[in-house]
């Protein structure tokens, strides 16, 4: 069971609290009425299944209500970083395709909330 | 009674409590401190159990938890049953009664034995997909065989009496076993401050140290570990959890510690100040760092037959003397490719009987132990291991000879020793099952030929669990882990002093799982590998031949590592077997997974206080109190309890339902009837761009509905299906309240809240479940209006507050929110009051409704007036591939709104527009009696071949009082162009039902009762 950071609240909760809602960033295109029908297909239901970094939508459902994203890492499971709706990840595939261990402490900074 | 291998002396038992149970209906009597497999052996028992596969005679192998024979039935009451309890983990207690869970009739003569004897070779590996497929009618046969031979032991057939608990805790650093480095590593965390809860699976806390033969400071390990006991457990921050298994490492350091808290005093827990006491808790332990000290498991050699009882591991011959004073035999060979296995021989003589021989696979072995032995005059034969154990119900000779491990050959003479008992030891696994919950795959280590634990983030692992085994380093390793494990969360480490131990020397072991015979392997007498799931080294050597080269489908094919035993004992001598067979590595061949729980759990303790009428959350409405004191049935709705119908007494004779729902429907039809509808999800809306979200998230229009008005709006994903619906009204420019289906509240409020916070965040618009907040009585029929009138002072005057208005006024003296929306095609009003007024309101509506004939109404009712009317129900009329127009509900889509609502574009994908889709009908049966199956597959023509092409499926399907028919709403494709077509209906039984497609509206087709 997965212990989630809520960037809103600003405490690690349980994951009992929340619920995951797929792929974050994924943008509802402006004008949909000009898409072409793969397109659209596209939107509604293909993601991407990385080995690796990932982000996720989550909702704190029983708690503050708010959606926000998280960086996980889908081997590990390890939670990178969660971020505010609007905000873009500081930690993606790209940047720790080398030294994960180096990028830890940014993420673990980031997440200094109440500890357990 | 005599207790022939009891020593007089010496082991952490208590002689003078003696302690009587029995063991197959047999009594016999052990000591406080025994468990129940140290009794059974003080008392000769050799077989224990039947084997699982060939059934043969099994006796007890280890003294923890990797046993894999010692597998009882505990239990003399039937609420006291539990399957699964491994005789070398449970406590002796007064009273005890244990069973074998294999053997027909009995271990001692097993008719199943003449299988495993006659009939091993019809018995390969994959035996399961071999023998038993064909006739595929006969597996039910087959099964039950099995099942009668294997036994695997069974669930009490009555009520559990015991009460289980949850505990929810955080610690800084949990540390897992508390074996030398689990305990220097608690001790050096301890010391820094840190929260620290320290667990281990035995009865006593001490890990090897219970039968350690080495010194601390001089003195038995017995005393050092006494007094670290005593500075852990007067420390405040620390927790200590003897009798508590780790059984889980989940995700992010989240810990499952199964701790057994009255196991070792009765089988059900004992009453405490007349209370009786909990039997178990689960721990579920957020850790800041988790230390895993969790040891080794010793590997036993695997030799011709390794499994006839009498042959054990090397360690727990030491364990058995030095722990619980018990020798298991008189005459002991120890075959060994490692030093520290001598102490088993060492131990054996001090015990004062015979050991016949050391047998060493190693050229010079030559290390202190081996120098001890030989200075005894113990006779220890080198460059040569056991290679077969002669004997049937127990060892009476070790075949030994000179090996040739490169060439996987025996090189000499065999030379027959007589002896009851055979130890081995091929050395010594990494217990790493915990590490492997988290995914993180194991590494090979040549130096300690063994598989060492990968960690993930926060763990650490110590001592034996990562290859240390003298027991100097092992207790630094433990000060040094633990010690960094405080300061990773923050303290500052604290100083341990460890305890003077003299290393000793130990040579280096030689790699040795399977011992060659001198026939090849397949034609060896039968060479275990995994003794409960009766895997031979043969049948892996013959799976690898069938061409199963992965390890994972070696292990399903052989079942080796399977079930309760989680490949404690055998995986790393089938890894090193299927390796050698395929002329590869052990690390290239890897390791299987290994998968909570570590040991069996019991579902109570899984289970805790969420059971019974704890077992979820039950929600009741303001009004529910009446409901039952009236009668009701109740029907489950999400969590709700809503009233399912009422039944009446009539003449002394309580109604069925299809008799309540008649006089229900008939009452609202004809008169009046009062529906609690207050678990209709409830959303209230307010922003000034409410209005504007509205009409993006709903299919229909929202721009034009003025206050005081309301409007049906159905709800789509962007993927063009109908995932919800209901009223919403207008209570201001800028305030609406929405009303969803009971079960869909929640997930509405969320899909409300993910659309205006992660696409449209510009919208000044806020969402409140008001669900809770008001009570929702509906009454509906002719007389409703009267009825009201009689309560309110809100004018009803038809012309004044029409059909989809809604008024403010008081209603029975009390504010109310009332709204002209029908769900029965009757004269409604829906009057909402503030949940705490809704009692004084529906007893009022009572007293004044009984000259109307005001009857209370259920959802069974509820559905049969609203089918009747082609109201469909979001869930049951549609499953999440239904559009707006597959339901015909093209008057509820606003083609033209200038805003792309959520589902619009779907609707022209290619799929979404085709034809033949199935759509919305009703179905009207040919035989008026009938009312159809729901869910029942619907045809064009029975007459077809099979497979008959499917065209739909019936959704709601009831018997209707006003048409005195049986009528359904359906699913067929292209249905809106065949009404009038006759389609059919082929039943389980054979039967085939007629009915014709007609438009689902069935009751006032024009909807002008509603408007009356």
């Amino acid at each position: 069971m997965f212990q989630i950071y809520c960037p809103y609240c600003e405490e690690l909760r349980e994951e009992e609290e929340f619920h995951p809602k797929g792929e974050a960033h994924i943008a509802r295109p402006l004008d949909p009425e000009a898409c072409s029908d793969e397109e659209w297909g596209d939107y509604l239901f293909f993601r991407d299944n990385p080995r690796g970094v990932h982000h996720e939508l989550w909702v704190h459902a029983v708690g503050c209500r708010k959606f926000f994203n998280i960086t996980r890492h889908t081997v590990s499971y390890e939670i990178l970083e969660t971020y505010r709706m609007g905000e873009q990840p500081t930690i993606t595939a790209e940047s720790v395709s080398g030294d994960l261990a180096g990028r830890e402490s940014a993420a673990t900074a980031r997440q200094e909330g109440v500890r357990a | 009674m005599s207790q022939p291998n009891r020593l007089v002396r010496g082991g952490r038992i208590d002689r003078t409590r003696t302690l009587s149970f029995t063991f197959n209906g047999q009594a016999y009597q052990g000591h406080a401190g025994d468990t129940l497999a140290s009794a059974l052996l003080a008392n000769g028992v050799d077989i224990v159990n039947r084997s699982f596969k060939y059934s043969r005679p099994r006796g007890i192998v280890a003294a923890g938890a990797e046993e894999p024979n010692a597998v009882v039935q505990l239990g003399a009451s039937e609420a006291g049953q539990v399957p699964n309890v491994r005789a070398t983990q449970q406590a002796l207690f007064d009273g005890l009664s244990a069973r074998s869970t294999n053997g027909w009739p009995n271990v001692q003569r097993d008719l199943m034995g003449l299988v495993g004897k006659l009939g091993g070779q019809f018995m390969p590996p994959g035996f399961y997909y071999k023998t038993f497929m064909a006739p595929a009618s006969l597996w039910m046969t087959y099964e039950k065989y099995i099942r009668k031979s294997a036994g695997l032991g069974r669930s009490p057939a009555e009520a559990d009496p015991d009460i289980y608990d949850h505990l929810h805790r955080h610690c800084d650093v949990l540390v897992i076993g508390a074996g030398p480095a689990g305990l220097t590593a608690a001790l050096a965390a301890a010391r820094s401050g840190a929260r620290v809860i320290l667990c281990d699976e035995q009865e006593e806390l001490g890990g090897s140290l219970l039968d350690s033969r080495e010194l601390l400071d001089d003195e038995s390990a017995s005393e050092w570990l006494a007094t670290v006991v005593a500075e852990l457990s007067g420390r405040h921050n620390v927790t200590l959890l003897p009798r508590t298994t780790a059984n889980g490492y989940h995700d992010h350091n989240f810990v499952t510690l199964h701790e057994r808290r009255t196991e070792h005093l009765a089988e059900t827990a004992p009453l405490a100040n007349g209370h009786r006491q909990v039997r178990s808790r689960l721990h579920r332990v957020r850790a800041g760092r988790v230390i895993l000290a969790t040891g080794t498991h010793e590997r036993p050699l695997v030799y011709a037959g390794n499994d006839v009882p009498g042959n054990l591991l090397a360690g727990a011959v030491s364990t058995y003397i030095r722990r619980y004073g018990v020798v298991p035999g008189q005459k002991l060979v120890l075959s060994t490719s490692n030093d520290h296995a001598y102490r088993a021989a060492l131990d054996w003589q001090e015990a004062g009987r015979e050991v016949v021989a050391i047998v060493d696979a190693r050229e010079a072995p030559d290390g202190e132990l081996v120098d001890q032995a030989r200075s005894r005059g113990i006779r220890v034969v080198t460059g040569s291991a056991v290679i077969e154990a002669k004997g049937e119900k127990r060892v009476t000779a070790a075949r030994i000879a000179r090996v040739d491990l490169d060439r996987f050959a025996v090189a000499g003479a065999v030379e027959e020793l007589h002896c009851d008992t055979i130890a081995s030891s091929g050395g010594y696994s990494p217990v790493i099952h915990l590490a492997s919950h988290t995914g993180a795959r194991p590494t090979w280590n040549d130096e300690i030929l063994g598989f060492e634990p990968s960690l993930v983030k926060g763990v650490s692992a110590t001592g034996g669990a990562r290859g240390t085994y003298a027991l100097p380093q092992v207790l630094a390793d433990g000060a040094e882990t633990g010690s960094q494990a405080a300061v990773a969360c923050g303290y500052t480490a604290a100083s341990v002093e460890l305890p003077r131990v003299d290393a000793i020397r130990e040579g280096q072991a030689c790699a040795l799982y399977q011992v060659p015979h001198e026939k090849p392997t397949l034609r060896a007498p039968k060479q275990f590998v995994d003794l409960q799931n009766d895997v031979t080294a043969a049948g892996i050597e013959l799976a690898t031949r069938e061409g199963f080269e992965s390890i994972e489908h070696v292990k399903r094919y052989t079942a080796m590592g399977f079930g309760t035993d989680q490949g404690k004992l055998g995986n790393i001598n089938g890894m090193a077997i299927a390796a050698r067979c395929l002329g590869r590595t052990i690390p290239e061949v890897g390791t299987t997974v290994f998968r909570p729980n570590y040991t069996p759990v019991t579902f109570g303790a899984i289970v805790g206080r969420h059971c019974g009428e704890l077992f979820d959350p039950e929600r009741y409405t303001a009004l529910h109190q009446w409901h039952v004191e009236h009668g009701a049935e109740f029907e489950d709705v999400g969590q709700w309890k809503r009233p399912w119908y009422y039944p009446q007494r009539v003449a002394g004779k309580l109604e069925t339902m299809h008799e309540a729902v008649a006089r229900e429907c008939r009452a609202v039809r004809e008169a009046v009837g009062i529906l609690d509808a207050s678990t209709l999800g409830k959303i209230d809306i307010q922003g000034p761009d409410a209005r504007e979200f509205l009409g993006r998230i709903y299919t229909n229009k929202w721009e034009k509905l003025a206050v005081g008005k309301c409007r049906y709006g159905l709800m789509c994903k962007d993927d063009g299906m109908v995932t919800d619906d209901g009223v919403t009204s207008c209570l201001a420019d800028n305030h609406f309240v929405m009303t969803t289906t009971t079960g869909g509240a929640a997930a509405i409020l969320e899909w409300l809240e993910l659309w205006h916070q992660t696409e449209w965040p510009e919208l000044d618009v806020t969402f409140t479940s008001v669900t809770d907040h008001w009570a929702t009585m509906t009454i509906t029929g002719p007389e409703s209006r009267k009825l009201l009138a009689e309560l309110t002072d809100i004018d009803l005057d038809r012309d004044s507050f029409k059909f989809m208005d809604w008024r403010e006024g008081k209603v029975a003296g009390v504010p109310a929110r009332v709204f002209r929306i029908s769900f029965t095609g009757e004269l409604t009003f829906e009057i909402n009051v503030q949940a705490h007024y809704a009692m004084h309101v529906w007893k009022a509506l009572f007293e004044h409704g009984e000259k109307y004939g005001l009857t209370p109404y259920g959802t069974e009712t509820m559905h049969v007036l609203r089918a009747e009317k082609g109201f469909i129900i979001v869930g049951q009329d549609t499953d999440g591939s239904v559009t707006p127009e597959d339901l015909g509900m093209q008057w509820c889509v606003g083609y033209d709104k200038p805003f792309s609502w959520i589902g619009k574009r779907a609707l022209t994908r290619s799929d979404t527009a085709r034809e033949n889709r199935k759509q919305l009908v009703g179905l009207k049966p040919k035989d008026k009696a009938v009312v159809l199956e729901e869910g029942a597959q619907i045809v064009l023509d029975p007459k077809h071949p099979v497979p008959v092409p499917m065209v739909g499926h019936v959704t709601s399907s009831y018997y209707s009082p006003t048409l005195d028919s049986g009528f359904a709403l359906a699913v067929v494709k292209g249905g809106h162009q065949k009404l009038g077509e006759t389609v059919y209906l082929p039943m389980a039984d054979g039967q085939v039902h007629e009915a014709e497609i007609v438009s689902p509206i069935f009751v006032d087709p024009k909807g002008e009762r509603q408007h009356v």
